[in-house]
């Protein structure tokens, strides 16, 4: 787990209780996403981002984490050319921001802050624009990729409809369309199933899962904790501007404190298998066993203990991890951030 | 890996050029196709069209008037100054403020819808969206000024007929000849408002309000038209954007000498060339949070 440095004007318990030095992560290998003391201080003189060094390894799908307020957007602002950083840099699938934009942006697919199109153009229009606009993409098939786009979030049917007539799901999703007008490398995506209901959200969850699966590396910016163990593979911790944590998904699980709960009339044979998993904190109670669950695989544990013949007849973890581990490192959950 | 079949990127000059145009021109006709698709703009050219049918009717159904200026006192006779009134009457405000909304609204209104932060992720240039922005008000700017004049040339001709064409001068000109001098009235016209439309552009990227943008640039046209009227201030005037506005007269000599339109077409092209390096400087680094 690498912590950021703790200097600053945030409260930063989570580096005592971590207590992994600063700068841990390795910095080699291919990154898709690379920066280095990105810095935000605004006119005002608030400083939003404050010195992160983001690192999302290629093929990952990247948490992004953070209290509302926490500097999430801003950073994706900065990622993307739309701000200028006060200090340090970024680099975009190895190529330097802003320096690099035209070549690097149309290899990019964006979601940030929300839909935006033009209100009194419909669905279709408005991508057409997009696409109109991005000078990379041959004119002769902008309909193919319109047409692709709207079907892949399933607004096929909605394509002729004024902007200003859809519902907020439906608004998210033309935003995601355009995002996916064309094949991607990266996809930065800022809260992608705000306002969906929650068959959209598993649509746009199945989505991610696909582009992931075919190679597309993802940042996704979210407050859902649940979205984050569902989909990613790798998580950063925003708190007051500061990356206050950030690694993959299972090493976060392994300093988090969750218990896997074995319900068994077996309760030493459980507890023998746990052990012999290498799980440990392991302890007998009296309808079962546990163990710490560390990064162990909830379904192959049962299959684990079904396998050696101990009669499992119910099984959990305690807690979101993350979740404690969220409030550990922010301190205050989810409140806006000052 | 899914990774983008990118065309090459290093293409041959020509065929690099020739693909940059194209790519300039899809953007720029979705920009005129924004433009032109908007239920308010098409208000807006309505109001501009009703000027010249109100004059029209209004002389039709009631003669000639006695205090009646040179153009209007030409209209009975030949229809085509219907036209050049009506570009007349609405050269002081209505113009102005059709061209000061769609410029206050170029890049303040993607601002304020949020779609500026797409359209600079898709990429597009900062300096392409500048050119794209003001290109699409030069051609809104000219056919503002195109409605009036053809509205005008249409219902006066159709009410009042082809008579002579009187010049200032006293000669006369032929159908052809007053329909060319028309014509290039609306040129001056244009190049002129294209120069309002300019620092309007500029405003546009200092706000993300498009409305307060267009007011601002009203405010500017009106206040120096005030300016423009003060002969203390006579020292100041030539340096007005509205100052040679009136110069298309010069349109209507015999016979027409263009060197005196020179004057308005330079102070407009610097207007123009000044506003847009402005609007440039102030938008390629700025920080776009709408």
């Amino acid at each position: 787990m690498s912590v950021t440095d703790g200097a600053g004007p945030a409260p930063a318990p989570a580096e005592q209780a971590i207590g992994v030095p600063a700068d841990g992560m390795s910095h080699h290998g291919t990154a898709a996403v690379s920066t280095s003391g990105l810095t935000k201080r605004f006119r005002s003189g608030q400083l939003a981002v404050d010195g992160i060094d983001l690192h999302v390894p290629t093929g990952a799908v990247y948490g992004f984490l953070g209290p509302n307020g926490s500097g999430k957007t801003t950073t994706i602002r900065m990622l993307l050319g739309l701000l200028r950083p006060t200090a340090g840099s970024a680099d975009l699938l190895g190529r330097t921001m802003p320096a690099a934009a035209g070549e690097v942006l149309p290899r990019i697919g964006a979601l940030v802050e929300g839909p935006a199109f033009h209100p009194y153009l419909s669905g279709w229009d408005n991508l057409m624009r997009l696409d109109a606009a991005d000078r990379t993409a041959p004119a002769a098939t902008a309909k193919d990729r319109v047409l692709a786009a709207l079907d892949r979030v399933g607004l096929t049917a909605a394509a002729a409809k004024r902007y200003r007539h859809y519902s907020l799901g439906m608004r998210q999703r033309l935003g995601i369309a355009a995002a996916l007008l064309r094949p991607r490398e990266l996809l930065v995506l800022d809260e992608p199933t705000n306002g969906l209901d929650p068959q959209g959200t598993r649509e746009v969850r199945t989505l991610l899962a696909e582009l992931a699966s075919g190679g597309t590396t993802v940042v996704l910016s979210t407050h859902l904790l649940s979205e984050v163990e569902q989909v990613c593979t790798h998580v950063g911790v925003m708190h007051r501007g500061r990356l206050v944590a950030q690694d993959s998904l299972g090493a976060l699980r392994r300093q988090g404190a969750a218990r896997a709960i074995v319900t068994t009339t077996a309760r030493h044979e459980a507890a023998s298998v746990l052990t012999r998993l290498g799980m440990t904190e392991v302890l007998v109670s009296a309808d079962g066993a546990g163990a710490l669950l560390g990064d162990q695989d909830p379904a192959a544990l049962v299959a684990a203990l079904v396998h050696a013949g101990v009669p499992v007849t119910g099984f959990g973890t305690t807690g979101t991890d993350l979740e404690e581990l969220f409030v550990h490192l922010t301190g205050e959950g989810f409140d806006v951030s000052g | 890996m899914s990774a983008v079949e990118l065309e090459p990127t290093a293409e041959a000059g020509p065929a690099r050029t020739a693909r940059a145009a194209g790519a300039f021109g899809r953007l720029f006709r979705s920009e005129l196709w924004l433009i032109f698709g908007r239920r308010r703009n098409w208000v807006g050219g309505l109001i501009l069209a009703s000027v010249p049918v109100l004059i029209a009717v209004v002389i039709k159904t009631s003669g000639a008037g006695e205090g009646d200026s040179f153009v209007f006192g030409q209209i009975t006779d030949n229809g085509l100054f219907v036209a050049l009134a009506a570009l007349t009457v609405e050269l002081p405000f209505f113009l102005p403020i059709a061209v000061s909304a769609i410029a206050g609204d170029a890049v303040a209104g993607e601002a304020n819808l949020g779609t500026l932060r797409y359209l600079l992720v898709t990429p597009v240039d900062r300096a392409r969206l500048l050119a794209v922005k003001l290109g699409g008000i030069a051609v809104f700017t000219f056919a503002a000024v195109a409605v009036v004049a053809g509205v005008g040339a249409l219902i006066g001709l159709a009410l009042f007929g082809a008579g002579d064409f009187v010049t200032l001068s006293g000669s006369s000109l032929g159908f052809w000849a007053g329909l060319a001098r028309l014509a290039l009235v609306c040129c001056y016209l244009t190049i002129c408002l294209v120069a309002l439309g300019a620092i309007g552009l500029f405003v546009s990227t200092m706000t993300e309000q498009p409305i307060a943008a267009g007011i601002t640039v009203l405010v500017v046209t009106v206040v120096s038209q005030i300016l423009d009227q003060l002969s203390q201030l006579a020292a100041i005037h030539r340096f007005l954007p509205t100052h040679y506005w009136l110069d298309y007269a010069a349109v209507l000599r015999d016979p027409v000498n263009l060197g005196d339109l020179g004057p308005g077409v330079a102070s407009a092209a610097a207007y123009t060339a000044v506003f847009a390096a402005a609007a440039w400087a102030r938008f390629s680094t700025a920080d776009v949070s709408s």
